[in-house]
């Protein structure tokens, strides 16, 4: 029994695996796009993706996740009884039909983007204005002192609260069976549903807790690893 | 022939005017020291030099080539501005090496993102400045295992990777600790026998009237006297010059 169950959770891990990896793979290029849009020195630019970024973070994740569930299917109802057919109301359709999980992915990485975001802006901000009129003075380009410069520096100071925030992620991602993601956790419920054992839902722990043990370390190493300098 | 030549500089800071009319000339090889009290001007003055601030009016030539010029709307492109700066090399006060490359890429790195060279040729080219620096030894190091005298020796190779026709120093031993400024100032030194052509903003005053050919003081804004040492120090004219030399006696 024990084995069967193990198996079979295991086998709904790679659910949450699957939306924590596709998570982090668009989240963190894409935050690092919405930095330099609040650092942007054209103001309503700035303004905007500043509003954008206090709305997704002054609001539960739960909530986002209900809204781009039921969001896009109510838009495509209201624009039908109008008659209105254009490109928003084809992509609602479009958003309306495709898999939850699809749906979750979209919602987790516009809401870490934007944490994601104002890390990597401290972490810009905090690198001195020296760097950069060194790097002037040398004859680098903008695009080199950033890359070859600024970046690697970066990277060392945001590792810790990057790191904060990626376990995290890896605990949200139970939220997502909210709009109907069969995940580890449900599939744990299940158990006491048809079988009458609680003591599934209690095992589910110990996935989550190997795998952020296992992202503890890795996190740890690149700090370790990052630390042959200071500065 | 002037290697460099400065007319009329001014800049203000949102209502502060910092430099009011900046103007002198350096011929090639000539080292020019700056001096004057904090807030005169002389780091703003640099830092125009190196395009790190844009002057609000006047005119720098240099090699007979107009690289700014406020009456001339063709020298003033952001675009150019990055070329422009080949031109100078600026040592800082706090070094601003970077952190995360060793001794040998905080030298390479530039030369090598701006094609000065092949691969062997700058790392060879940086070798031999390491060497000249005296930080034969420390090649591999990074900037953190290194003294503040030795971070800023390097930060001066650093600065001559590029071979800028003219080189400035802003204070290059202001952030030392006083046992650890000699060996930077010999390394400056050194330089002047090679015949660069250099601009020291300094506080150290000995230094000032051993190695430059020409030196200005500068006061709130402007020139307030420029001439040889020896004129300066030994005979200078200004009750300006004369109270800022007295006080800075003074401080020993």
């Amino acid at each position: 029994m024990f084995i069967q169950v193990t198996l079979d959770l295991l086998q709904n891990f790679l659910v949450t695996l699957k939306l924590f990896g596709l998570t982090l793979l668009f989240s963190l290029p894409l935050g690092l796009i919405i930095s330099f849009g609040s650092m942007s020195k054209f103001k309503p630019l700035s303004y905007l993706v500043k509003t954008f970024v206090w709305i997704i973070r002054g609001t539960p994740l739960m909530l986002q996740l209900i809204v781009f569930y039921f969001g896009p299917g109510l838009l495509v109802s209201m624009f039908e009884a109008s008659g209105t057919t254009n490109w928003f109301v084809d992509l609602m359709r479009t958003l309306n039909m495709a898999d939850p999980l699809v749906t979750a992915i979209i919602a987790f990485v516009i809401n870490y983007s934007c944490y994601f975001s104002e890390i990597y802006r401290g972490g810009i901000e905090s690198i001195s204005a020296g760097q950069y009129e060194a790097g002037y003075v040398l004859g680098m380009t903008k695009t080199q002192i950033f890359f070859r410069v600024v970046l690697m520096q970066v990277v060392k100071r945001i590792v810790p609260p990057m790191s904060n925030e990626i376990i995290t992620l890896v605990k949200d991602t139970s939220l997502a069976r909210t709009i109907t993601v069969y995940e580890i956790i449900w599939a744990a419920q299940d158990y006491i549903r048809n079988a009458g054992l609680l003591w599934p839902l209690f095992y589910t722990g110990v996935f989550y807790l190997v795998f952020s043990g296992v992202l503890t370390l890795l996190f740890g190493y690149i700090e370790k690893k990052l630390n042959y300098y200071r500065g | 022939m002037a290697v460099l030549q400065v007319e009329n500089i001014y800049k203000k800071f949102g209502k502060t005017e910092v430099l009011k009319g900046i103007s002198f000339s350096l011929e090639k090889g000539e080292v020019l020291a700056i001096i004057g009290s904090s807030g005169s001007g002389k780091t703003t003055l640099l830092r125009c030099l190196n395009f790190l601030e844009r002057p609000d009016k006047g005119k720098i030539t240099v090699s007979n080539k107009v690289l700014y010029d406020t009456d001339d709307e063709n020298t003033l492109l952001e675009s150019e501005i990055r070329e422009k700066r080949l031109h100078f090399g600026l040592v800082f006060q706090n070094f601003n090496l970077f952190p995360q490359y060793s001794v040998l890429k905080n030298i390479t790195l530039a030369p090598t993102l701006l094609k000065k060279g092949t691969p062997a040729e700058i790392e060879e080219k940086a070798k031999q400045l390491i060497e000249q620096v005296g930080l034969s030894d420390k090649l591999k190091a990074y900037p953190c295992e290194l003294s503040g005298g030795q971070q800023q020796r390097v930060a001066i190779a650093r600065a001559l990777a590029m071979e800028p026709e003219i080189l400035c120093f802003d204070e290059p031993t202001s952030a030392l600790d006083p046992e650890l400024t000699g060996e930077v100032l010999r390394v400056i030194k050194g330089l002047k026998s090679e015949d660069s052509t250099m601009i020291v903003v300094t506080h150290e005053m000995e230094f000032a009237k051993s190695v430059a050919d020409k030196v200005i003081f500068m006061a709130d804004g402007i020139i307030e006297e420029m001439g040889t040492p020896e004129q300066i120090f030994d005979n200078p004219q200004s009750e300006k010059t004369k109270a800022f030399l007295q006080s800075s006696l003074e401080n020993f």
